[in-house]
């Protein structure tokens, strides 16, 4: 099972501006301190191994949407995410004129989560299949309705893949190409759900834009039994625990924080820090991704918990 | 959770022990309560000594988000004093640096909210 990241940033996609480039060459170059390199090659290896990542890269742009890659022929992926856009390119480069079959599971329908459909390439090539599941009961509206004049030049109706809504029960597993998912009610504004995947014995769980209430220990228990010994879990990590809980109280987004205790209380093996605050520069969320895993060191028990910081284009191995 | 307590002419300081966590969070809201009462009453303020707190997890770290709001809406204050390196990078990875003021010992918090505080601290 692969996990394939194709847009991370919450709320709505961010650019990196001419000026932020600017300043990344301008540091990079200051750290290089007038080394000379022979190639491109080994001025590649000198960026990747004595560079800052967040000098080097970014975390990226695009809001949510992250594949779900099981050896089948058919595709799996979260959310349709201004991320969608890329993913229907790989997706129609992969397949070469071969119709798709792509399963969707949607956490809510959020513009930020809605957004990338209208570019999805694959929705506009007859024989494409299209399976959007969700728990929510206004899917095929919303997805409808972003496509509605005067908000877009194509109408839903006139997409040639052959698009069906398959609504889920919360809690309850369902199974399709090989894949068992489970969807969990979260706390977040009209609802949100998140997925667990389970799949050749690993387990995957994508949980974005769900706040948690410390105060509510049934909540607490229902997470930790929801993301129990799964190999991955994706959380939204949007805020600092005090912005979280003070005056983002009810904004419906978690915390880093959060994300750590609750994956060691369910002794998750590999957290990756999710839906990064629009706000938020390149370096600030390495600054957020490092403290985290201090975080994690602090507070360990006797399994160590990998933490990592989702960015677009960054691929699992699960 | 012991939470030791004395006055020093306006300012209460209070000092948890151990470990705050989930397990023993709404015990220590409960032990906190009327201290922040008798705040309010006598217009006090409090230094909360972290010298013994040897860890603090989410929860722990909203009953003190909580104590904060409820001390301000009473035209009080609560400060943080002498927290062990442990709990200082926890507060720092949360942010909570940025809610609360934090002083290295009891008697620069104490001066922080008035000179007669520091003053009986000095005599003891």
């Amino acid at each position: 099972m692969r996990v394939r990241f194709w847009g991370t940033r919450g709320s709505i996609p961010v650019a990196l501006t001419s000026a932020d480039i600017r300043d990344k060459v301008a540091v990079a170059l200051m750290r290089a301190g007038g080394r000379q390199f022979a190639s491109i090659g080994e001025a590649y290896d000198y960026a990747t191994q004595h560079l800052d990542f967040s000098l080097t890269h970014t975390f990226g742009g695009h809001s949510a949407c992250v594949e779900l890659e099981t050896g089948q022929d058919d595709y799996f992926v979260c959310d349709m995410g201004s991320g969608a856009r890329p993913f229907g390119a790989h997706v129609l480069a992969r397949q070469s004129g071969r119709p798709a079959t792509v399963n969707v599971f949607m956490s809510h329908v959020h513009w930020d989560h809605i957004m990338g459909f209208p570019f999805f390439g694959p929705a506009y090539v007859a024989g494409t299949r299209i399976r959007i599941h969700g728990c929510h009961d206004v899917i095929e509206h919303a997805f409808r309705l972003q496509q509605a004049p005067p908000c877009f030049p194509v109408e839903f109706a006139q997409l040639a893949a052959d698009i069906e809504f398959v609504r889920l029960t919360p809690g309850k597993a369902y199974e399709t190409s090989g894949v068992r998912v489970t969807p969990q009610p979260q706390m977040h504004s009209g609802d949100s759900f998140g997925y667990r995947f389970e799949a050749q014995g690993r387990t995957f769980v994508y949980t974005t834009d769900s706040e948690h209430k410390l105060e509510n220990r049934a909540q607490t228990d229902r997470f930790v039994q929801f993301f129990r010994d799964a190999d991955l879990v994706v959380f939204d990590a949007m805020y600092s625990l005090a912005d979280a809980i003070s005056v983002k109280a009810d904004w419906g987004h978690s915390s880093n924080i959060i994300g750590v205790e609750l994956c060691q209380m369910a002794r998750v093996k590999h957290l990756v820090l999710f839906h990064h605050e629009p706000a938020y520069d390149d370096a600030t969320i390495e600054g957020v991704l490092r403290e985290t895993q201090r975080f994690e060191e602090l507070t360990r028990g006797t399994q160590a918990l990998k933490v990592s910081a989702a960015y677009d284009g960054l691929e699992i191995d699960v | 959770m012991p939470l030791a307590h004395r006055l020093y002419d306006n300012a209460l300081v209070l000092a948890p022990t151990g470990r705050l966590d989930h397990d023993n969070c709404e015990a220590f809201r409960e032990e906190l309560a009327p201290h922040l009462e008798r705040c309010a009453r006598e217009r006090t303020s409090i230094v909360l000594d972290l010298s013994g707190l040897e860890y603090v997890s989410s929860a722990g770290l909203r009953c003190f988000m909580l104590a904060a709001k409820q001390a301000k809406a009473q035209s009080s204050r609560i400060v943080i004093a002498s927290m062990q390196p442990v709990v200082a990078e926890i507060f720092q990875i949360a942010r909570f640096n940025l809610v609360f003021e934090a002083y290295p010992k009891v008697r620069d918090a104490l001066a922080s909210l008035s000179p007669g505080a520091a003053a009986a601290f000095d005599r003891g």
